[in-house]
């Protein structure tokens, strides 16, 4: 288990995380997601010790990061998988790392066989692509195989099979019981990976709960109908005070749900296509949530 | 014993560090054949003389100590490494000893190897070890590049940057400490408590010495002394800002 209590980070004047409480509960995946700039990787800097923060406290299984003995048998955590010395071969790379915490050379191979690298294992790795890095980043993380496990953006640069493979890596540690605390920014495959949500903006907590739950809050973004009978049904909708916009040959209809709409569609003798609920999704209730939150706006937007 | 294991895992699976101690045990060895083959009767062939170009090996030794510490902070491998170990001051000392302990052994195989190469160029000449001071000079090296180590290391950890260390270090030994000699009335007296003439001192030939009639401070042994304390507290400096600092 993992848990943050208001911690606080800043940089001078300016604030990078304000506050910030929240838990990643074992056997789950955690989603950690916030827009750029909103203080994600600092976080996970502040939880793994490598920043000290300005106030609050981060356990890690109940103890603070920096007092954990041998910490990689406990926490995995793969925060930037550029962090190699390119002439070093991947092998001594994980071979260093193991030494750190007394653990035999045969878990480096253990652990570049998991991630595919066994072929490139004794290649330098500054030959390696960014897809080839995350592997030897996510390797690293598992060399202690450890309670809890911290990934920063782990399918940046990663083919959709690297995609998928990661997924099912994830999802499998969380089944063994594992704490799983991983951050992104592609909102479809955290949709598929997470079962809870930790959402920041601002160095703000915006939300932590279940990711059933978050999409739910959004609500429901209307139904899409189309008919060939446009006149005879906007007509319908207008008498019926419904709240609707046109746009290419459909209509989307909001505050009313799908019966009704039907019904009067056929009272109306008009003929349906297509008639649609739009289900809330990550990224409409993401975007709903961060939008006042967002650090960075794209220019003009405002 | 982990983090020792790791820091030399470390230091030698990267090519720099292999490179680097190449050089510095070789260059002394062939400046000594040149400077001892070639120069007839202007340079004495005494145990002093063998150690003239100790001195450009341990500056190499001191550009592989410099590399040490600053990759480390360039590749973010000193993350990793403090994300394993988080009280951070444990792994730092790992690395200041096998640092110091590498160059050690070139300190070693440059003096022993100029001693011996001067014989082969010079086989009339009378080389042998008479003097605990001729031990000194000849195996102190051993000494002199594993402070040079630890000193490297220190700067490493202070400044961070692989280029910017190099150049600072490399211009100081290369440049600084001799210029300052060229300072009207002050620029001998200054010249005897340079860093790096003070480890010649200890261990090594030197002519200026002798040249410029200089009476030093410090006896050979003062010198070490000096050099070492010198080195201690940069490195210690480097550690406990390494420590304070966010990685």
């Amino acid at each position: 288990m993992l848990q943050a209590t208001g911690l606080t980070k800043s940089y001078g004047d300016t604030v990078a995380v304000r506050d910030l409480t929240f838990t990643a509960e074992a056997g789950r995946v955690t989603g950690f997601l916030g827009p750029n700039g909103a203080g994600k990787s600092t976080t996970m800097r502040l939880l793994l010790g490598l920043d000290a923060p300005t106030a609050g406290t981060a356990h890690i299984e109940g103890k603070p990061y920096r007092q954990l003995s041998d910490p990689l048998r406990t926490v995995g955590a793969l925060l930037d998988a550029t962090w190699r010395h390119p002439g070093r071969s991947a092998r001594q790379h994980l071979r260093f790392l193991a030494a750190t915490n007394g653990l035999p050379d045969r878990r480096a191979d253990e652990v570049l066989d998991l991630v595919g690298l066994s072929a490139v294992a004794r290649k330098r790795a500054g030959t390696f692509s960014l897809g080839m890095l995350q592997r030897l980043g996510i390797a690293s993380a598992l060399l202690g195989d450890p309670r809890v496990l911290l990934f920063d953006e782990p399918v940046n640069g990663l083919d959709p099979e690297g995609v998928h493979w990661v997924r099912q890596l994830l999802h499998g540690l969380a089944a063994e019981g594992r704490t799983v605390f991983v951050s992104s920014h592609l909102l479809p495959e955290m949709e598929q990976t997470a079962q809870d949500l930790v959402v920041i903006g601002r160095g703000q907590l915006i939300y932590q709960g279940t990711m059933a739950d978050f999409v739910a809050r959004a609500g429901s973004r209307g139904v899409r109908v189309r008919t060939p009978h446009a006149d005879a049904l906007r007509k319908a909708l207008t008498e019926a005070r419904a709240v609707f916009t046109e746009d290419s040959g459909a209509f989307l209809v909001s505050e009313m749900d799908s019966d009704a709409i039907g019904e009067l569609a056929y009272a109306a003798r008009a003929t349906l296509h297509e008639l649609s609920p739009l289900a809330g999704s990550l990224e409409h209730a993401y975007l709903e949530l961060t939008g006042q939150a967002a650090e960075f706006t794209s220019g003009g937007a405002r | 014993m982990n983090l020792l294991r790791a820091e030399r895992i470390k230091l030698f699976s990267t090519r720099a560090p292999w490179w680097c101690a190449l050089i510095a045990v070789a260059a002394p060895i062939a400046f000594t054949a040149l400077f001892l083959g070639l120069s007839g009767a202007e340079i004495t062939a005494d145990v002093s003389n063998t150690q003239l170009a100790t001195s450009t090996g341990r500056t190499v030794a001191l550009v592989l100590a410099v590399l040490a510490a600053t990759a480390d902070f360039s590749w973010g491998t000193l993350r990793l490494t403090f994300q394993a170990v988080p009280t951070r001051t444990p792994a730092l000392l790992a690395k200041g000893a096998v640092v110091f302990t590498a160059c050690a052994v070139l300190g070693l195989l440059a003096g022993v190897g100029s001693w011996g190469m001067a014989h082969l160029v010079r086989p009339d000449a009378d080389l042998g070890l008479h003097s605990g001071a001729d031990w000194r000079i000849v195996f102190g090296q051993l000494l002199t590049f594993a402070l040079t180590g630890l000193l490297g290391v220190g700067v490493g950890l202070l400044l961070r940057s692989s280029a910017l260390t190099l150049a600072i270090v490399l211009v100081w030994t290369q440049l600084v400490e001799g210029l300052v000699l060229l300072i009207p009335k002050i620029g001998s007296d200054l010249y005897q408590w340079m860093p790096f003439y003070a480890a010649s001192q200890f261990a090594g030939g030197d002519f200026t010495r002798t040249t410029l009639k200089l009476s030093p401070p410090f006896g050979p042994w003062g010198y070490l002394a000096y050099f070492a304390a010198i080195s201690v507290v940069l490195f210690a400096a480097g550690v406990a800002t390494a420590n304070r600092r966010d990685a």
